[in-house]
């Protein structure tokens, strides 16, 4: 499955070979580039370089790639839209609004690659090995995770149990909200007793039980990752130079 | 392992778990603990453990395991819950299998030696980097199996490992535990519902009272024998609900859940339907409860189904719910999805009140139901702190609350104790004896046997009706 919430082990791509923590790295370099940049060429350059990321995510399919980001393609254009209509017209018009909907889309275009090549177990590996993020905190969140997709299945069996008890909305609106409001607070009943359950197991497992943890797989740094984020700065200075080469600079701050 | 007068009471309760227990077990012996639900088996196992420290409650008596407090001893062992969904940490079986090792800080070049021997000990028959979202439930079970193993536990405690399986995932667990026990290494203590099935494994039974202490029983012990209402053959009515090629395929799914299938339940008759894991037994009484609409196919109710409903040509699944409940009850294999309210009585006189019934008949109703079916002491208890026994009575008596002609019943006796298997068969034959059409989805043979007229049994190769 290649849902946006699929959260088995990830099949490795030949962006996996990238440590994670470098991938986040290269995040935080781009993120303040795209915020304080107000033109549309700064972005758009990002853009690009992002989209020549993407057959090494194993997004190369137009297919797959649809699959991970309409929901992000359906936001950006949202975007765009609503500052076509209640925008400014003097502040630019159509062409504000498409260097909104570009930034937007380079701005959540890392996340994308991020989560399509990194598995989640590797992650909390990278994140507790180097930057020192608390093995509770990683760890916890992974077994959390886990129990993500059960949700689903639970919500269909309450809505049907639900109706068996001759509890049903019809088409009352109010009675719908209700409905919903029931099945959401049995669904965090169930959520909660399993959670307990699942902490409990974790506790008799020793988990966080004061002794430092190691790691069976470990994290390792690489020069790749160095290279991976050097790569991320060169290519904000180009962007930004294009840009301002172009005439076409000014940021948002400042 | 020693204990001595012990005894255990939660914070939140007025009355002792478990109490003057006196309990000696030497290294590497296996000893399988039995006694009713509510005589504090699982309490007792927890305590073992190390998880019952005093913001859980107040201990009595004394409990050593080697020597040492059952804290100061976790280390050293090691416990197996019901549910392995709710063991399992990681996505992949070899990390999962590593993640206690981890835990307890053990250098990452002896964890995958480690790992790969515990695998081996239970006989799982994957790699490592097999997805754990992809297991069977056994299979499931048998990797959180392997998980405890791998520390090399001096003591295992296994608190109903079996309870949410099937026979075949029963059988694979108890499999992996008799080979991960062979070299008399650990000492293992087993708490399950099914007490039968792990005689040949251990060299002790030991019942705990549900009013305190416990005795040893003496070698050749068994299980008392199920209790099995006398049955009488019953003519088939009119067939209330026909199910013609209906299939069902979940959305973007490509194989089908339940291929196309015909069956008829007529009044008065108790249609059984088996199966191994995954053959679409339960998605096919979703289709007869009337629940979910089939993909393929159709299902059909008879007249005398459909009379009084403004537009009987509908199909069932597209009938109002209070209209529903009146015709066709539904038993879920977790009661607790099915419970709405705070209260007993209130949970028996929701669905009388849902279907048009007044405020004093419904009570009425509800009273009634709860004097026969012993639940009238609980009437004013909250039904998600009943016992699983409790539980599954209410569950049943809340579908029969509106008088349906049909009821659907899926797994009805999964992970029951005895006493509550005997008074489910009773109460379900009683319901034979009423006229009505039941459908049950089960594993349990004993249910079967007990109560079935017809045999439908879902697999890969074919489906057949048998008359029983």
């Amino acid at each position: 499955m290649s849902s946006p919430l699929a959260l088995g082990p990830v099949r490795p791509v030949p962006l996996s070979a990238i440590n994670p923590v470098a991938q986040l790295g290269a995040l935080g370099v781009v993120l303040p580039v795209l915020l304080v940049s107000g033109d549309l060429l700064t972005p758009l350059v990002l853009l690009a370089a992002e989209v020549c990321l993407l057959p090494a995510a194993g997004l190369g399919r137009p297919r797959a790639l649809l699959a991970r980001t309409w929901p992000l393609l359906l936001g950006a254009a949202g975007v765009a839209w609503v500052n076509v209509l209640f925008g400014d017209a003097d502040a630019g018009g159509w062409s504000s609004a498409v260097a909104l909907a570009v930034r937007v889309l380079a701005l959540a275009l890392p996340g994308v690659l991020l989560v399509a090549s990194t598995d989640p177990v590797r992650l909390a590996d990278a994140l507790t090995l180097h930057w020192r993020v608390s093995t509770r905190f990683a760890y916890g969140a992974l077994a959390a995770l886990r129990l993500v997709p059960l949700l689903a299945t639970e919500w269909q069996t309450i809505r049907q149990a639900r109706r068996a008890r001759g509890i049903e909305p019809g088409r009352n609106p109010v009675a719908h909200a209700r409905l919903f409001a029931g099945t959401a607070f049995g669904l965090l009943v169930g959520a909660v007793r399993r959670g307990t359950r699942l902490a409990t197991a974790m506790d008799a497992r020793g988990f966080d039980s004061g002794v430092p943890r190691s790691n069976a797989r470990g994290s390792r740094l690489r020069a790749r990752d160095a290279a991976y984020l050097v790569g991320a700065v060169v290519v904000c200075l180009v962007a930004v130079l294009v840009s301002v080469r172009a005439g076409s600079w000014h940021p948002v701050l400042g | 392992m020693r204990l001595t007068g012990w005894g255990f009471r939660y914070a939140s309760r007025h009355a002792w778990a478990a109490r003057a227990v006196d309990l000696r077990v030497q290294p590497g012996e296996r000893v399988l603990l039995t006694g009713a639900s509510g005589a504090g088996k699982s309490t007792l196992l927890h305590a073992l453990a190390g998880l019952l420290g005093e913001e859980q409650g107040e201990q009595a008596g004394e409990l050593a395991v080697a020597g040492r407090t059952a804290s100061e001893a976790r280390s050293g062992t090691a416990i197996v819950f019901q549910d392995p969904d709710a063991q399992l940490v990681m996505t992949r079986a070899g990390d999962d299998v590593a993640f206690g090792l981890e835990n307890a800080g053990l250098p990452a070049d002896r964890i995958w030696p480690a790992v790969d021997a515990a695998l081996a000990a239970v006989g799982f028959p994957y790699g490592r980097d097999r997805a754990t979202a992809a297991l069977s439930g056994g299979q499931k079970q048998r990797l959180v199996l392997a998980g405890a193993l791998a520390g090399r536990p001096g003591l295992l405690l296994l608190d109903e490992p079996t309870a949410q399986l099937d026979p075949d995932g029963a059988a694979i667990v108890r499999a992996a535990v008799d080979r991960a026990v062979a070299d008399r290494a650990t000492t293992l203590l087993v708490v399950d519902h099914d007490a039968g099935a792990w005689l040949p494994l251990v060299d002790r039974v030991v019942e705990l009272l549900p009013g305190g202490g416990a005795v040893e029983h003496g070698p050749g012990w068994a299980p008392a024998p199920l209790r099995v209402p006398v049955r009488t053959s019953r003519a088939a009515g009119e067939v209330l609900l026909r199910a013609e090629a209906a299939g069902f395929t979940h959305r973007g799914g490509t194989a089908p859940a339940l291929p196309p299938t015909d069956v008829a339940v007529p009044a008065g008759r108790t249609l059984a339907v088996t199966g191994p894991n995954g053959a679409g037994k339960s998605t096919l009484a979703l289709l007869l409860a009337a629940l979910r609409g089939p993909t393929t196919g159709r299902v059909t109710a008879g007249p005398s189904l459909t009379a009084g409903l403004p537009r009987p040509a509908r199909p069932p699944h597209r009938w109002r719910a209070d209209h529903l409940v009146r015709r066709i009850g539904t038993v879920f294999q977790h009661p607790e999805h099915q419970f709405l309210t705070g209260r007993v009585r209130a949970e028996l006189a929701l669905g009388p009140l849902r279907s048009g019934a007044g405020d004093d008949a419904a009570h009425r109703r509800a009273d009634e139901l709860m004097e026969r079916l012993g639940l009238a002491a609980l009437a004013d208890a909250n039904p998600f702190t009943l016992s699983g026994g409790q539980q599954r009575r209410l569950s049943v008596a809340t579908a029969l609350a509106t008088a349906p002609s049909v009821l659907v019943l899926d797994e009805p006796t999964f992970g029951q104790d005895r006493d509550t298997w005997s008074e489910l068969v009773t109460l379900l034959a009683e319901q034979q004896e009423a006229g009505r059409a039941l459908v049950l989805v089960t594993h349990d043979a004993a249910v079967v046997s007990a109560l079935a007229d017809d045999v439908l049994r879902l697999g890969p190769a074919a489906q057949e009706v048998v008359t029983a």
